[in-house]
């Protein structure tokens, strides 16, 4: 093995200014994996929702029973996996521009991050309820 | 003293790049994502959270909203803007993971091929939506 190799493999793999590598395994490489994670699966989604809208062009019907699935309590678990999902995508897509375009934007990346994580609790809190609330009750409620 | 260098230069500088398509796309991604956060998060809030969310949605309730030009408008620009925004954010992805040439070339094919289909289908169905379209058995 090489000195170099020996060398490499001494840096932590944990993300400090302190080791050098400013960016492996800080939070905003985590950000970045959850933007794309978040986009590839809202990207796969639209791919089933408009062949799913299209049916309003076969018949009322045929789009009234596809509807129903979305009413049942497994995909409406999902609709709200799939709102959180786009709700951080675009979060962070608006961090991405304040850190491309705002001067202050790259000093203040991981408070911004912070924020856009408190942004999303706040919003998904009463989102999921209000989601969620018909489906819970016609489940445990009993009518 | 002074390094002996071969070759201090390469002879010619290689083209920096093949035109602007990487900074336009770039730009695009930004500009659309902007515009995307109010038109897909307004239809999230409206279709899925506001009055009943997806209870209250039925053949009646989409006939309801595209009878106004406001929010025929509002999907077609939906619809270009969040698949070419999400075509070309796969595109990406496949640069990034696809190890052969060949994979890359088959999976950018399949992504090219449903981008239009999925295109031509949504935008097919807001331009001929006809609501009173008969109920089949």
């Amino acid at each position: 093995m090489s000195d170099s190799a020996i060398a490499t493999e001494q840096v932590s793999p944990r993300g400090s200014r302190r080791t050098g590598t400013l960016y492996r395994g800080d939070p905003g490489m985590w950000s970045w994996v959850a933007h794309r994670i978040t986009g590839v699966l809202t990207f796969f989604f639209l791919f089933a929702h408009v062949l799913d809208t299209a049916l309003v062009r076969v018949s009322p019907n045929a789009y009234d029973e596809i509807i129903e699935t979305y009413k049942t309590p497994v995909v409406n678990l999902l609709e709200v996996g799939l709102v959180g999902a786009v709700l951080y995508h675009a979060l962070n897509g608006l961090r991405v521009l304040l850190v491309d375009f705002w001067k202050h934007g790259p000093r203040l990346q991981k408070p911004m991050l912070w924020t856009i994580l408190g942004i999303w609790v706040v919003v998904m809190a009463p989102g999921a309820y209000f989601m969620m609330e018909r489906t819970v009750r016609e489940m445990f409620g009993g009518n | 003293m002074a390094l002996a260098l071969d070759k201090p230069r390469a002879p010619r500088r290689p083209a920096a790049r093949r035109g602007n398509f990487e900074l336009v796309s770039w730009v695009f991604m930004r500009v659309s994502g902007l515009a995307l956060i109010v038109l897909v998060l307004g239809h999230l809030l409206i279709m899925n959270i506001l009055d009943g969310g997806v209870h209250r949605i039925n053949f009646a309730f989409v006939a309801g909203r595209w009878s106004s030009p406001f929010w025929q408008v509002w999907d077609l620009l939906m619809l270009w803007l969040a698949e070419i925004h999400g075509g070309n954010g796969l595109r990406t992805v496949i640069n990034d993971y696809a190890r052969k040439d060949s994979t890359r070339f088959w999976l950018k094919i399949m992504l090219y091929v449903s981008m239009v289909l999925i295109l031509f289908l949504g935008t097919y169905v807001i331009f001929t939506f006809d609501a009173t379209i008969p109920t089949t058995h």
